[in-house]
């Protein structure tokens, strides 16, 4: 369990980072800090593993005022994936995810086991224990970063934005992956996002940061239906265009056919342009837009079945979000 | 063109006649610039960490270090006469100072380059600031501690010649007098040894860098 009472952080040249939170993780609950850059996330973080240290307030690690504990003890007691990752280019993958466990001092057998559970963990393959982490892509980096986290079965991890600097399909199947381990290892987690749609995703609560401030501490649901105050509004606002966009068919907003027999010139070629120049009836409004962007013409013939059932334009997306009441 | 290789040639040839010569001084070379070199490393590099720990240190070092660089290394040499007189030892300890600067400043850059994002990893992981030193910063630093190692080695090989002047012996015993009795092969043989031994002395380093295991930032060549 982690609590944050009333926590001020000013640092040495008076940036002051955050003033006066609260919040608590509750044991074994993900709880994920999102908030735009520089609202003091990862300070809020740094504060629980002492690599920062409160000017005003207390955080509670167990129960324990974390002053009171051991830096090194506490450090070694809790999961870290830092926001740039950090791998030891120097050191193997396998070295690199047995840090923490060597500086505790296992054995070298329980290590080696270790080591291989969690490359199985995070669906790496045994043969790139002895590899280096410079010969890896990004997400494999994550994947280790997050499994050196884990290594010594820490009950509190801290991860910041550990799926950040990846392309949205490999940042989509890292967080897949990371619930269905969320819901094997009964770890209290403190999770720092910049985005919603992130926070939504991972988190059971969500504490939303504005500059130094936690402005709403909430279920996502709870924060979905009702916005404390404008800038959660905004926050989420934004967004949900975005998640509508994902959700709503083509169906519902395209143009019947007759309308547009007179602008033919205007219309995509959909027989010798192939499937790329149409789209699909079932479609999102997020695939028929962004093709839409990537043709030449205004209009996109949506076929069904090889035959023009009907027509979508950019207006007809931006009308339908007008008249659907956007913020 | 031509000139050059006959000239070459004749060096060889001088030196092939008068090889137990050859021997005797490219051995005084070799202690001179193998004794130095070694005790300037030893002294460097625990310095050097040192230094990279004190905000206080670091900067006066790096800067008396920088500038002592563009001492001639003649005038090194010149200043030890009168101190400590003629033969090995003013030798030595002229050569140990010239050898020094080179890798302290290379081993405080190489340390201070370690990327934040991977210290503040090992600081959060728990590492104490001495594991964190030898396990993290160090060996990352050893690239650059080596460029520096390798650099000082061969300008040590170039600068034993000036030894000659204060009695302390080695190649420069053929290449300086050779020059003044207009020599040229004598002057050649002593040149093209010294090339030699500089080129094979770090073709050994790195061997011994490669078998060290690094694999830390791609050789980064940093104020050689
Ligand atoms: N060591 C430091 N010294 C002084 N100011 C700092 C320090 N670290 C962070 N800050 C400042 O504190 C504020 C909060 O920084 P923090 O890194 O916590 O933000 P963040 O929410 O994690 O941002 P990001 O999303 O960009 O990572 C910023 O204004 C930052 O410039
Ligand atoms: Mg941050």
């Amino acid at each position: 369990m982690i609590e944050f009472e009333d926590v001020t952080k000013v640092y040495a040249d008076g940036t002051e980072a955050i003033d006066g939170i609260n919040f608590t993780v509750e044991e074994g609950t993900t709880t994920v800090l999102v908030g735009p850059s520089g609202c003091g996330k990862t300070t809020s973080m740094k504060l629980v593993n002492r690599l920062e240290e409160p000017t005003e307030g207390t955080v509670y690690v167990n129960g324990t005022d974390n002053q009171e504990l051991d830096k090194i003890d506490l450090r070694r007691g809790i999961g870290y994936v830092i926001q740039e990752i950090g791998l030891f280019d120097h050191l193997t993958v396998g070295e690199n995810i047995a840090t923490v466990p060597e500086l505790v001092g296992w054995d070298q057998s329980r290590i080696d086991d270790r080591v291989d559970e969690l490359l199985e963990l995070m669906d790496l393959s045994p043969e790139y224990r002895d590899q280096y982490p410079r010969e890896l892509s990004g997400g494999q980096r994550q994947r280790i970063g997050v499994a050196r986290a884990l290594a010594a079965d820490p009950d509190i991890l801290l991860m910041d934005e550990p799926f950040g600097a990846l392309d949205p399909i490999t940042r989509e199947n890292l967080q897949d992956e990371f619930l269905q381990i969320q819901d094997r290892i009964n770890t209290t987690i403190l999770f720092v996002t910049h985005s919603i749609d992130e926070a939504l995703k991972m988190g059971d609560r969500i504490a939303i940061f504005d500059v130094g401030e936690v402005v709403q501490y909430d279920t996502p649901a709870e924060i979905l239906s009702n916005p404390k105050n404008e800038f959660v509004e905004n926050f989420i606002g934004e967004n949900q265009t975005f998640k509508q966009l994902s959700i709503t068919p083509v169906r519902e907003v395209m143009d019947d056919p007759q309308a547009y027999e007179s602008a033919e010139s205007e219309v995509a070629p959909a027989a010798d342009g192939g499937e790329y120049y149409s789209i699909s009836p079932d479609s999102s409004l997020q695939v028929g837009l962004t093709r839409l962007l990537s043709i030449e013409h205004t209009t996109l013939p949506v076929v069904d079945g090889g035959e023009v059932v009907g027509f979508l334009t950019e207006d007809h997306v931006r009308s339908y979000f007008d008249s659907a009441g956007e913020p | 063109m031509a000139g050059v290789i006959s000239t070459s040639l004749s060096g060889i040839r001088y030196l092939l006649d008068n090889l137990p010569e050859f021997w005797q001084l490219l051995a005084e070379h070799l202690v001179l610039v193998v004794a130095s070199e070694i005790i300037a490393i030893s002294i460097a590099v625990p310095l050097g960490v040192i230094a990279a720990r004190h905000e206080k240190l670091k900067s006066p070092i790096l800067s008396v270090g920088n500038v002592a660089q563009t001492v001639p290394p003649l005038a090194i040499i010149a200043l030890m006469f009168p101190i400590l007189g003629l033969g090995f030892l003013p030798s030595f300890v002229a050569l140990f100072i010239y050898a020094l600067l080179p890798v302290l400043v290379n081993t405080i850059t190489g340390l201070e380059s370690v990327d934040e994002g991977t210290i503040d990893a090992a600081k959060g992981m728990g590492m104490t600031q001495n594991e964190r030193l030898t396990k993290i910063r160090f060996p990352l630093a050893l690239p650059i501690i080596f460029a520096g190692i390798r650099t000082s080695t061969v300008i040590n090989v170039g600068t034993a010649y000036l030894a000659f002047f204060i009695g302390g012996g080695g190649l420069g015993a053929w290449v300086i007098s050779g020059i003044n009795l207009f020599n040229m092969p004598q002057v050649f043989a002593g040149a093209i040894s010294g090339a030699v031994l500089a080129i094979s002395l770090d073709l050994l380093l790195a061997a011994v860098e490669s078998r060290l295991g690094n694999s830390g930032p791609a050789s980064a060549q940093v104020a050689a």
